[in-house]
């Protein structure tokens, strides 16, 4: 498998699982793809997280106002009709399962990685973009008449701020530079 | 033994879903209580006995592993079973944890049968001795 469709399918399986134990939900079947980098218009939802390690990168959860209150209702078994803290933590918190159990998965392939906090953004009209990254993966659910979307941009970190390789390189465990020169391979073979 | 439960996460959200899932559980509680982080809930400690201790590791001021740190070094707590409900999965984590003197490890995300375990396994050894 390549390492593209790896990330893919263990974002599509994250959220499944996450919605499904957390939030007694089934998502219904995803679109997978990599999308190139242009900023989107986004209005609604979005809950980031940053993941940083030999690799780095962005994580992200975006809905629309009315679906976060819906996922935030079934999560914490109360009525809610508006965005509110609760709602905005709720995001946070699925951002931070979902991608979380992605990282888990790409550890096996590129070695330890960290994440952030989450950050959630609740507005109209605005967009958002990595300052490095160009590509995403990026795995739709659809939802009634609208979207969950799980986005991610991850990639070697020499490679995203140029940084010379032996440099990063250097200060990681020799078994995990290993994974990482094979990820890094797989990643540009699938390009 | 009615355990008092305390459980450290910095999303509201989780702290909610666990003190549900805690009641729903049927395991006799005697209360639950709640810290946003390690130091929080080290400070909440001075004056609240507890017996259970659930805590995240990603957390801001003060993390769940230096929590933990700080909670095997101190004599008043060292025996109080804590258990590590986190996203965190990796070898190195979740070692750490342990060899720091966690009793166990929930990943998020978790079903209230793996919490219902997890609590039986700690408590169980308490009450038996």
């Amino acid at each position: 498998m390549s390492l593209h469709q790896y990330i893919l399918t263990s974002m599509r399986r994250a959220a499944e699982e996450v919605f499904a134990t957390m939030v007694g939900m089934e998502l219904s079947a995803a679109e997978e793809k990599v999308e190139s980098g242009s900023p989107e218009s986004t209005a609604g939802v979005v809950s980031f997280i940053g993941v940083a390690g030999a690799w780095a990168g962005t994580g992200s959860l975006t809905c629309s106002p009315l679906l976060a209150c819906r996922i935030s209702s079934r999560m914490l078994v109360t009525d809610i009709s508006a965005i509110d803290e609760d709602v905005l933590d709720a995001i946070a918190e699925l951002t931070n399962m979902i991608i979380g159990s992605v990282k888990n998965d790409l550890e096996l392939r590129v070695g330890p990685l960290g994440l952030s906090i989450p950050t959630v953004v609740y507005g109209r009209n605005f967009h958002t973009r990595s300052a490095s990254v160009s590509q995403w993966h990026v795995v739709r659910f659809p939802f009634d008449e609208e979207e969950l979307i799980v986005k991610l941009c991850v990639a070697p970190l020499d490679r995203r701020i140029g940084e010379p390789a032996a440099a990063v390189r250097g200060r990681h465990q020799p078994h995990g530079e290993r994974r990482e020169k094979e990820a890094e391979a797989c990643l540009r073979q699938d390009q | 033994m009615e355990p008092d439960i305390l459980v450290v996460d910095d999303s509201a959200a989780i702290r909610k879903i666990l003190q549900r899932v805690l009641r729903q559980t049927g395991m006799p509680i005697r209360g639950i209580h709640e810290a946003a982080d390690g130091q929080e809930a080290l400070e909440l400690m001075k004056t609240q006995s507890v017996d259970v201790i659930l805590t995240d590791i990603n957390m801001p001021r003060m993390d769940g592993i230096q929590f933990l740190a700080a909670v095997k070094a101190a004599e008043q707590w060292r025996n109080i079973p804590v258990l590590m409900v986190t996203t965190e999965g990796g070898e190195a984590m979740v070692g750490e944890a342990l060899r720091l003197g966690a009793s166990g490890y929930v990943r998020k995300p978790f079903t209230a049968d793996q919490i219902k375990e997890k609590l039986a396994g700690v408590l169980q050894p308490a009450e038996s001795s």
